[in-house]
């Protein structure tokens, strides 16, 4: 269920916490197994985690269901996560969401027919100075115009 | 301006190993495995400096670093919260991204100073940018014999991790970070017992924020008396603040407390074109918003700020201007505590969910007379009834926007839409006759 690749990873993580807190490493645990299962949790996958990490499976259940970055529902192979809070809406980020859900022909929370791409409003992620601004993979993109959304769409394949 | 945190902004490879050793890092890290300090005396230099915490809560940073047990024989942590997710702050990120190795001294001087042998950042789950810098500048702290086991033939071990989030704005506050440290839901402690006595893994341990870690070395390097003289009484030292909303150039700035608000408004390039200044929240989504009168006569400091009837915060300055609608901005900042409440306790987590609705409500323009009192009635009974700070954080808002800007709210509750959206349409009226 988990690659050799991916239980490589985690022991990183596991081996930064003391002994008989591996528990810790659930967090990256279920990034790593998520980004490999094309962007989504499943029960098998929550499951596997437990069972990697010796830990009951409704705690690792509970982490999966507290933390914003774990997807329960099929996603787009990008990502785009934009930030309507405060600073962002105050400099146009509303007005660039409904550029992109126009563009891509869908709404905030759905997937575009091809697949490549969804689009999430989400809550501040920490670069106010750069709104209106959304995240793509590990990528924040600042400043943004339609321009400028524009070219970023163009270049994700 | 540009100091401390922000020292090495504008040179070439800010955040490499080179540039903050070439400028005066890790020598009081160093003086500290050659035996040249001593725990106590950093405390005293701390206290001195009148450093306190930058994370919002605002607490004396020599005091926290006191109370930990330093010679009680266990495991104690030293742990630094970037998890920085309050609307409006982006300072911890540019820390980090160009400025590293100063939370590295920083951590590692912590860890002295409370015997401390392991540290963990935890930097949120979003911040990967950040967190690649943070790693490359550890690698290069092992590298260079600064952080490890035996340090330099000392006695002196510091072992340093990153611990990555997953998205939660809880996670910010101390005990729910620990929570989340742990493989847990990010649901904050009762306290007492206070970290310092039970912390991590249920050892004593000291929580940071970024900036506060940050500014340590240079505190030390220079003194603490010469921190402290930047600033102003009960507020020593400089801050990062994020200057953000209906500005020309929103952009960090680090600037001695007690800098009047209006000279950080000239800094971010003063308010976009033809605008004029309506409001001000000076310290983060979750601290009062103050009107423009208010704001252009407060200076950046601890007492001022309260004196407004404000927060300092985490030095979050969001600048608001004729145009913004306060009802709308009311209602996004609602959704988002409602978005981030943990559930754990029942007035906060329903709660959230009434404020942010009632607003909702008022915005498609089903508002009642009685909304407004309604929802001052809920923030009350949210306020201090709950386990963290984030109840009162959901409510300070609410309060502060109704009871400075009461008459948009009953505007758009008697007219189904914005003051502002009427006010346009008067001008747009005007010019065609």
């Amino acid at each position: 269920m988990i690659s050799n690749e991916a239980k490589k990873e985690i022991d990183i993580w596991v081996s930064k916490y003391p002994k008989g807190r591996e528990s810790s490493a659930v967090m990256q645990a279920l990034t790593i197994v998520q980004k490999e299962n094309s962007g989504i949790l499943n029960s098998d996958l929550i499951y596997a985690v437990a069972d990697y990490l010796k830990m009951p499976a409704i705690s690792v259940q509970e982490v999966a269901t507290f933390y914003e970055n774990y997807n329960h529902k099929p996603v787009g192979k990008h990502v785009v996560r934009f930030c309507h809070n405060i600073s962002c809406m105050l400099n146009g980020s509303d007005d660039l969401i409904s550029y992109l859900e126009n563009k891509l022909e869908v709404k905030t929370g759905e997937v575009t027919k091809d697949g490549l791409v969804s689009v999430r409003k989400v809550e501040c992620l920490g670069a106010c100075v750069g709104g209106p601004m959304c995240q793509i993979g590990d990528q924040y993109y600042e400043n943004l115009t339609t321009d400028k959304l524009d070219k970023i769409l163009e270049e994700l394949k | 301006m540009n100091e401390v945190c922000f020292k090495n902004l504008g040179k070439e490879n800010p955040a490499s190993f080179t540039t903050y050793e070439a400028n005066g890092g890790y020598q009081v890290w160093r003086k500290i495995l050659k035996g040249e300090l001593t725990p106590d005396e950093i405390i005293v230099e701390l206290k001195t400096s009148g450093l306190r915490g930058r994370g919002g809560a605002g607490f004396p940073t020599g005091l926290k670093w006191s109370f930990m047990p330093r010679n009680q024989e266990v495991q104690k942590y030293v742990v630094c919260n970037s998890d920085e997710g309050e609307p409006g702050t982006c300072h911890d990120r540019d820390i980090l991204r160009y400025n590293p190795h100063s939370v590295i001294e920083g951590m590692a001087i912590a860890g002295f100073v409370m015997n401390a042998t392991v540290g963990y950042n935890y930097i949120r789950g979003e911040f990967m940018e950040p967190y690649y810098r943070f790693e490359e500048a550890l690698k290069d702290a092992y590298k260079a014999g600064l952080l490890g086991k035996t340090l330099q033939g000392s006695p002196i071990s510091f072992d340093l991790y990153t611990h990555l989030g997953a998205g939660a704005y809880i996670c910010g506050e101390e005990t729910a970070l620990l929570e989340s440290l742990e493989g847990k839901k990010g649901q904050p402690r009762f306290k007492p017992p206070f970290p310092a006595n039970v912390g991590l893994f249920g050892k004593p341990t000291t929580i940071n924020n970024t900036e506060t870690f940050a500014s340590v070395p240079e505190i030390l390097s220079r003194g603490g008396q010469w921190f402290a003289d930047l600033g102003v009484e009960n507020s020593g030292g400089t801050k990062c603040f994020s200057v953000t909303g209906s500005v020309k150039h929103p952009a960090n700035f680090e600037v001695p407390m007690g800098t009047p608000f209006s000279k950080l408004l000239e800094l971010a390039g003063g308010l976009k074109e033809g605008r004029t200044l309506k409001a001000v929240i000076p310290g983060g989504s979750s601290t009062p918003v103050l009107t423009a009168e208010t704001a252009m006569n407060m200076t950046m400091d601890y007492d001022s700020i309260a004196n407004a009837g404000s927060m300092l915060g985490a030095g979050s300055v969001i600048v608001m201007d004729d145009t913004t609608c306060m009802v709308k901005t009311l209602a996004r900042l609602a959704h988002f505590y409602y978005d981030e409440s943990c559930g754990q306790c029942t007035p906060c987590r329903e709660g959230t969910g009434w404020l942010y609705r009632m607003l909702q409500r008022i915005l498609d323009g089903n508002g009642k007379k009685e909304d407004l009192d309604l929802l001052l009635s809920v923030s009350e009974k949210i306020e201090g009834n709950t386990i963290c700070a984030l109840g009162d954080a959901a409510a300070a808002p609410v309060v502060s926007f109704i009871n400075n800007f009461r008459d948009e709210f009953e505007y758009y509750i008697k007219n189904g839409k914005s003051i502002i959206e009427g006010e346009h349409n008067l001008i747009e009226e005007a010019t065609s006759v």
